[in-house]
């Protein structure tokens, strides 16, 4: 057990990061690579500035709650998502224990927020995770294109969360659940390139280039710099 | 049987061809050899694997099935929230599954999956606006009309459309003389109302270079009469040139991406011939985004454009009115109600929707807006090629629910509609619902509306007006 947990958020931890940063990196380069201007039909290059510009907007636009027409047009879901996403990419850097990890194994960590606040985002991302299962189900546009393997993606992210928040607050013989903690943590790391979650950084270059296309070919100067998204 | 004698993988490249495929009445036996048409699955893949990039891939890949694109579809809204008419279930079940399968798929799964790409999407791209990882299906969908196309498996008229452009060089058989002649004809037809009216074939270096539509030569000259009056009262220098006019693409809504380069190449070709300032489209939507959003991808021009400023005629209209070029009689201005059509293919693809309300600001005294519209309007219901498909009429008709409601909403009865494909189904709508609407192109509207200057009125015997 003590060698297990030792291994786990020592090699097991590094392996993992390694897995997520550096996969995630190559299927960012990957993308970009595989853009073609011909098959997409999009002069990227030649218009790099314009690109940037409307393709920088659609990834900011929407990681605005309510910012956007698709947004605002599904109010329900879109709290549902910003209650997941919060949690789920603020928690795990900016959580204490996280970060106590990190400094006791490799001398450095992130600023951590106050428990407090990570206990609330915890939270919410569980009840933001119930109810997009919920709403898989009760939906049928929804349901007519759910797979198995969303649903295993939604528990990919589930059990480290809520592992992690019965460990934090269940005060005596948490060791269980706190190894279910982390070897669903690790994994969730080591599969994120490979999976749909790689969708943390392809989501960026999906909209990059949506917006890029927009600004370059489909309105351009003539509508104004960017897509009223 | 491997491939049928009208119904097989070999686009349309003779007359001949055109004519025996043209003779099979509603493509009766060409859908009948389509049941038993083999699909080349070697081949499917190779071209997958060649023409499938990032881009689409991480689409299909990381769709979150979260169903949000479902309300954005007209047509998921029209039939009654139908879960098969959600964008992402329509092509995950289609280009999705084709490529999941590497390319293993049958006839059956083909015959299906041509069914959903011409009947189930019109590739008016308003998913993509709704879809929070950025992922258009409408652009998927028209990618899977090039692989079906080179599979055979097409509805008829679209074959057939996109053969016309192979064998004429137009949507209709409208050849170089036909063309000319009509130019002469309404020139000379027009003449005596409006004295000194031209339609100047192949001028060189003029101010502006007019291309437009086949039907309109084929089916409605007065529209090319019209657009030339309108140039004459502008006092435009401008020209028609006597090939490379066409600037519609059958083969763009058929997925022959082949026919649409040659399309697109006799119309660079005689800008670059004629040499003139600028080019001007004609009311049309998709041809505008054949000729001059997508075209210069087709032709493989590296900056995206075509090789001279390409504008739609709405632009030179908005141009027109702003410097006074154009001028309206305000006694004349619409005081009905009256709305506008947003076409797809040149506001949500290429932000012209500003212009077209220009315009309407001069013409209309009570102009209402659909809603939604700009950007986010709805599709009409006819678009990529859902018009003009005999086999898909009933679904074409539902589609165009969408529209009628949006119209009724409005109070309007008048429909101003600058795109001939948005205007076919508005007059298809009123056909079918009977809503007790009419609908126009601007080009008549302002030829009834325009202040005409005296040195371009008749000269009239007693100087008296
Ligand atoms: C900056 C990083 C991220 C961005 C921009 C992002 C964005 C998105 C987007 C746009 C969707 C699709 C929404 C939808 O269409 O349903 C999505 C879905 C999802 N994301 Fe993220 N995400 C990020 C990070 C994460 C992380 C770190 C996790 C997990 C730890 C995660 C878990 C999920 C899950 C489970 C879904 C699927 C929801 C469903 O089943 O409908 N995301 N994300
Ligand atoms: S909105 Fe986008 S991610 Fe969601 S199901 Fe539709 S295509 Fe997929
Ligand atoms: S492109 Fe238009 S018609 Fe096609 S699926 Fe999307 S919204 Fe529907
Ligand atoms: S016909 Fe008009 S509204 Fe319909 S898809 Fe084409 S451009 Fe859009």
């Amino acid at each position: 057990m003590e060698s297990l947990m030792s291994f786990l958020t020592g090699p097991g931890l590094i392996i993992s990061l390694a897995v997520f940063f550096i996969g995630l990196a190559v299927r960012l380069v990957l993308y970009f690579m595989g853009l073609d201007w011909r098959l997409d039909r999009v002069a990227y290059k030649p218009h790099m500035s314009e690109g940037m510009r409307g393709g920088l907007y659609s990834a900011y636009k929407w990681l605005v709650p309510f910012g956007t027409f698709g947004w605002r047009a599904q109010p329900f879901f879109t709290i549902c998502f910003f209650l997941l996403h919060l949690g789920a990419v603020l928690v795990p850097l900016f959580l204490t224990a996280h970060n106590e990890i990190l400094r006791m194994r490799f001398g450095f960590g992130l600023p951590s927020l106050p428990q407090g606040v990570t206990d609330v985002l915890t939270v919410a991302t569980i009840i933001g995770l119930f109810f997009i299962i919920l709403r898989r189900i009760a939906l049928t546009e929804v349901r007519i294109i759910t797979t198995a393997y969303d649903y295993f993606i939604i528990a990919l992210v589930a059990v480290p969360f809520v592992s992690g928040f019965i460990a934090r607050v269940s005060s005596a013989g948490s060791d269980g659940w706190l190894l279910v903690h982390i070897i669903s943590g690790e994994l969730m790391l080591v599969l994120a390139p490979f999976t749909k979650l790689s969708h943390i950084v392809l989501y960026f270059a999906s909209r990059w280039q949506l917006g890029a296309d927009y600004s370059i070919k489909r309105g351009g100067h003539r509508r104004g710099p960017c897509f009223p998204w | 049987m491997p491939e049928g004698q009208l119904c097989n993988r070999t686009p349309i490249s003779t007359e001949e061809a055109l004519k025996a495929l043209l003779a099979d009445k509603g493509g009766k036996q060409y859908y009948d050899e389509m049941t038993k048409l083999d699909v080349d699955t070697v081949k499917l893949w190779s071209t997958i694997e060649k023409t499938c990039k990032t881009r689409t891939k991480t689409w299909l890949e990381i769709c979150a099935h979260c169903g949000l694109c479902a309300d954005s579809c007209f047509l998921y809204r029209c039939n009654n929230a139908d879960p098969e008419q959600v964008p992402a279930f329509k092509i995950q079940s289609t280009l999705g599954e084709i490529i999941r399968r590497k390319g293993n798929v049958d006839n059956a799964f083909m015959r299906r999956a041509m069914e959903y790409a011409w009947s189930r999407c019109t590739c008016c791209n308003r998913c993509g606006q709704f879809c929070p990882h950025g992922i258009d299906v409408g652009v998927m969908f028209s990618y899977l009309r090039g692989l079906l196309y080179s599979q055979g498996f097409v509805p008829w008229e679209l074959k057939i459309g996109a053969g016309m452009h192979r064998v004429y060089g137009a949507q209709m058989d409208v050849t170089t003389e036909d063309w000319v002649d009509t130019c002469e004809w309404m020139a000379e037809e027009n003449g005596e109302e409006w004295p000194g009216l031209e339609i100047p074939v192949d001028k060189e270096d003029a101010d502006i270079m007019y291309t437009l539509n086949a039907r309109e030569p084929k089916h409605y000259p007065e529209d090319v009469a019209e657009a030339a009056i309108l140039f004459h009262l502008a006092g435009e220098n401008w020209t028609v040139p006597s090939t490379g006019w066409e600037q519609t693409s059958l083969s763009m809504f058929a997925g022959d991406w082949e026919a649409c380069r040659m399309n697109v190449e006799k119309v660079y070709d005689s800008i670059e011939r004629l040499r003139p300032k600028r080019v001007i489209g004609t009311e049309c939507g998709h041809a505008h985004r054949a000729t001059v959003i997508e075209g210069p991808y087709w032709m493989g021009r590296p900056d995206g454009l075509p090789p001279a400023e390409y504008i739609h005629y709405v632009e030179w209209v908005a141009e027109a009115l702003r410097t006074g070029k154009l001028k309206i009689d305000p006694a004349k201005r619409i005081k009905e109600p009256v709305t506008l059509q947003d076409s797809c293919n040149y506001v949500r693809n290429h932000g012209l929707g500003k212009y077209t309300r220009e315009i309407m600001s001069y013409l209309a005294d009570d102009f209402r807006e659909m809603g939604p519209n700009r950007e986010y309007n709805y599709c009409c219901g006819g678009g990529g090629g859902f018009n003009g498909i005999g086999m898909y009429r009933k679904q074409r008709n539902v589609a165009l629910l969408t529209k009628r409601d949006q119209i009724l909403a409005t109070g309007c009865k008048l429909v101003v509609a600058p795109c001939h494909n948005c205007w076919d189904a508005i007059r298809d709508l009123e056909e079918e619902y009977h809503i007790g609407i009419k609908w126009t192109f601007l080009k008549p509207l302002l030829i009834k509306m325009c202040i005409v200057p005296d040195h371009l009125k008749p000269q009239e015997e007693d100087g008296e007006e």
